[in-house]
């Protein structure tokens, strides 16, 4: 971890002193990381890849304003997050995403869903593409402001400080919109894993297979 | 559902991320061990954020490095960094 943050400083530092076609290995192992950042925000494909190209030329250009106090991959995330911004704007979609979604929700209903036979469910399940089709639709259909919490915090992995500086909000608010995102998914996966899994008590389950 | 189930869910998050005091932590263990329900919750969740971290729940589009590393070649050629002098 130190490593790879002491060779991607020594990166920096050669870039910005004219070796340039080293970027190219600086952001290789963030080529996912910011993808699927943008993807989540945009909801396209194309669009995303187009966004993330931006993004890493924008990245470029910016590379002598980044400070070492950060660590690079949250400056990255930023700089991708504030891409998608741009681009939520441009196509008026963000129009609809800050009416719904800017303001926390303390009425929501955040409890769990309640499952009788989950301990039933084969780990098996969890290797469907169709879920996993449904998990990305899930994500997708959660209001912004915990959707960009839980993809920076359960999808890139970058912990409570990290995800509270590249949102600029507090940590306690990355611990709230977390929850609350976790258990939306929660409640809305829950119903369709158990009718992925096959119905061995069924009754019928064996006669229509 | 009683008080503790209730008081069980408002900390799943932070029991999955050991975030929890070890007095905390134990009270939920200890409830986990006989309720079946928030047992299910537990394991539903962390089967949520096992699939979330799954590399292929998002994967990339076919051909997307290349284009992004051919993209980004034309750009670091054409544009040098701003406050420095072109070196071309």
């Amino acid at each position: 971890m130190q490593e790879d943050r002491q060779h991607e400083a020594e990166l920096i530092r050669r870039i910005l002193a004219g070796e340039t076609d080293l970027f190219h290995e600086l952001i290789r192992p963030y080529e996912k990381m910011v993808y699927v950042t943008l993807f989540t925000m945009l909801r396209n494909e194309s669009e995303a890849e187009d966004a993330a190209q931006e993004a890493m030329i924008s990245a470029f250009r910016y590379l002598h304003t980044f400070r070492g106090d950060a660590k690079f991959s949250t400056w990255l995330v930023t700089i991708a997050m504030n891409e998608g911004r741009q681009r939520l704007r441009r196509l008026k979609r963000a129009a609809e995403d800050s009416l719904e979604d800017t303001v926390e929700e303390p009425e929501g209903d955040f409890t769990p869903a309640f499952l009788t036979d989950w301990r039933e469910i084969p780990l098996e399940a969890l290797e469907r593409q169709e879920l996993r089709q449904k998990l990305r639709e899930a994500v997708n259909s959660l209001p912004k402001i915990y959707r960009e919490v839980f993809v920076l915090r359960d999808l890139q992995e970058m912990n409570q400080e990290e995800t509270a500086a590249a949102l600029g909000i507090t940590v306690t608010a990355v611990k709230v919109r977390l929850h609350r995102a976790r258990m939306m998914l929660q409640k809305n996966l829950v119903p369709y894993l158990q009718g992925s899994v096959p119905a061995r008590k069924s009754f019928f389950g064996r006669l229509f297979q | 559902m009683n008080l503790m189930c209730k008081r069980v869910w408002e900390h799943i998050s932070e029991f999955l991320d050991e975030q929890l005091t070890p007095e905390e932590r134990a009270e939920i263990e200890k409830h986990l061990e006989n309720c079946e329900v928030c047992s299910a919750i537990l394991d539903s969740t962390r089967n949520v954020l096992i699939l979330t971290a799954d590399d292929r729940t998002y994967e990339l589009p076919v051909g997307y490095s290349k284009r992004l590393h051919d993209r980004l070649q034309e750009a670091l050629h054409q544009n040098p960094h701003p406050g420095k002098n072109s070196r071309n």
